[in-house]
């Protein structure tokens, strides 16, 4: 039964990372174009 | 200027090159005594063990040490731009390609054949199956590391750190490959199965491949 | 779009919040594996949905080097990418599974060993399009992409012979799956598509997003005076 857990919380781990890694890339994005903005 | 004619050229110029420098057979044979030195420390095995995992050995002191030889393929004609010249010359892509891959397959042949008689020597090995169906299973392995390889060189040498690149890339593509080659291995030396299923996928496995290569290589060298 | 995106999004929780609940309540527990056996209903969407992601790369590398259209280049990328975090996820639990059930963490199975040398590639994959420059990338990793797909049949060919060649714990493959399990499954692998799909929709227009800052420094960089930034 704990295993069942295991793979299901190891599941929603691994996707809640990966979109975490997108939302600090798209940040990251943000403030470059913020940047252009402002040398402009 | 037939695909021939430039094949030749440009191999002659290579092995005549690492004739003068010997660099890269020198580095290759070395690394591969290495790897034979350091594995024989890490199993300790006696004569039958041995010859259950001497196949694995060799392919891998071979793939590591044929990894020297594949970087320094196209890394060689990068100094005075020579690897652009290719680019904007006439000569078909592919023989450019036929010459560096039969290259590399001339020196990691040189190496497996020198570097038989140590694994021999240091493991001592004495196959039970018929020792002359290493000699296939030499010529298709090899070139199946070999047609990749000189491939993926081409691939790596367009990216940031070179070096690292190519067994990244080379490895994963080459698993089938090595399986293959090294369970072939195995059964001639324990004599206990047949090779011949062996033999065939890595013919497919050649054939699939170097016709890939052919088809992708220009795309490659004039990717921008 | 903005407000179809939220929609779909609502969706998609309101969807993987329902599989839940038929997986872990609904569906009927499997006889000898236990509570355990309902990890299948994560793990076997998973496994599809990352194979159904690697067949949309190789679809879209091959669109790119024909067209050579910066989307299909695009679509490679965000279905590759993803493909290896559901691949991951299948990795995973497969060994969750198989720990209280055949008593080891991995077996050099078929299936086990093919996904892994999968999830390999695409890793390289996914290295080399980060390691290359910005200009030849997509060409590089469209020859890698088809590559890797020529590979796959042998993968699969010679793990198959290598196994078949040596003894295994035996898998409990066979016998037939109760008619209710297949609907869990099913209603699971949409609600894992869709989420795919969402994850796969903001991932592409942050790639679209990533492409255009590149191409507005790359601008930038012209326009300005050396040295002086």
């Amino acid at each position: 039964m704990n295993f069942l857990y295991a793979a299901y919380a190891a599941t929603w781990i691994i996707h809640i990372s990966y979109l975490a890694t997108l939302l600090l890339r798209y940040r990251r994005l943000r403030k470059q174009i913020e940047e252009l903005r402002r040398s402009q | 200027m037939t695909l021939s004619t430039i094949t030749r050229a440009t191999l002659m110029k290579d092995l005549r090159l690492e004739w003068r420098s010997k660099d890269a057979i020198n580095a290759m044979l070395f690394f591969a005594l290495l790897v034979v030195v350091v594995f024989s420390f890490s199993f300790d095995p006696n004569a039958e063990e041995s010859r259950q995992i001497a196949g694995g050995l060799v392919w891998v002191a071979f793939l590591f040490a044929a990894v020297v030889a594949l970087n320094q393929t196209w890394a060689r004609e990068l100094r005075n731009q020579v690897l652009d010249a290719y680019r904007v010359s006439p000569a078909p892509a592919n023989s450019l390609f036929l010459a560096k891959a039969i290259g590399n397959f001339v020196f990691v042949g040189v190496l497996e054949a020198l570097m038989t008689p140590l694994f021999i020597v240091f493991y001592q090995l004495r196959a039970v199956g018929p020792v002359w169906q290493l000699v296939p299973v030499a010529v298709l392995g090899t070139w199946a590391l070999v047609v990749n390889g000189t491939f993926f060189a081409a691939v790596s040498i367009r990216t940031r750190s070179r070096e690292i690149m190519l067994p990244l890339l080379l490895f994963p593509i080459s698993i089938p490959a090595i399986i293959a080659m090294v369970n072939a291995t195995t059964a001639i030396l324990t004599g206990e199965l047949s090779i011949r299923v062996w033999i065939v996928l890595l013919a497919t496995y050649d054939v699939v491949f170097t016709i890939a290569c052919l088809l992708f290589f220009e795309m490659v060298l004039h990717a921008e | 779009m903005k407000r179809i995106f939220t929609v779909f999004a609502l969706l998609t929780g309101l969807l993987l919040s329902y599989a839940l609940y038929q997986a872990l309540i609904v569906a009927p527990t499997e006889k000898t594996m236990g509570d355990v056996q309902r990890i299948f209903y994560y793990h076997v969407p998973s496994a599809w949905t990352a194979f159904l992601l690697f067949t949309i790369n190789f679809v879209a590398s091959v669109v790119y080097l024909i067209r050579r259209s910066s989307a299909a280049d695009a679509l490679a990328v965000v279905s590759a990418e993803v493909g290896v975090v559901f691949c991951t996820v299948v990795l995973v639990t497969g060994p969750l599974w198989a720990r209280p059930v055949w008593g080891i963490w991995w077996t050099w199975d078929v299936r086990l060993t093919s996904t892994l040398v999968l999830w390999l590639i695409y890793v390289s994959y996914l290295m080399l399009r980060r390691f290359s420059a910005s200009g030849e990338t997509p060409v590089l990793a469209a020859a890698l992409a088809i590559f890797g797909a020529l590979d796959v049949p042998l993968v699969y060919f010679s793990i198959w012979i290598f196994r078949t060649q040596h003894p295994q714990p035996v898998i409990g493959g066979g016998g037939s799956i109760d008619p209710r399990m297949w609907h869990v499954l099913l209603i699971n692998w949409a609600a894992f598509l869709c989420f795919a799909l969402l994850i796969c929709w903001s991932r592409y227009r942050l790639e679209v997003l990533k492409r255009e800052v590149e191409e507005m420094q790359a601008l930038e960089a012209l326009l300005q005076p050396r040295g002086s930034r």
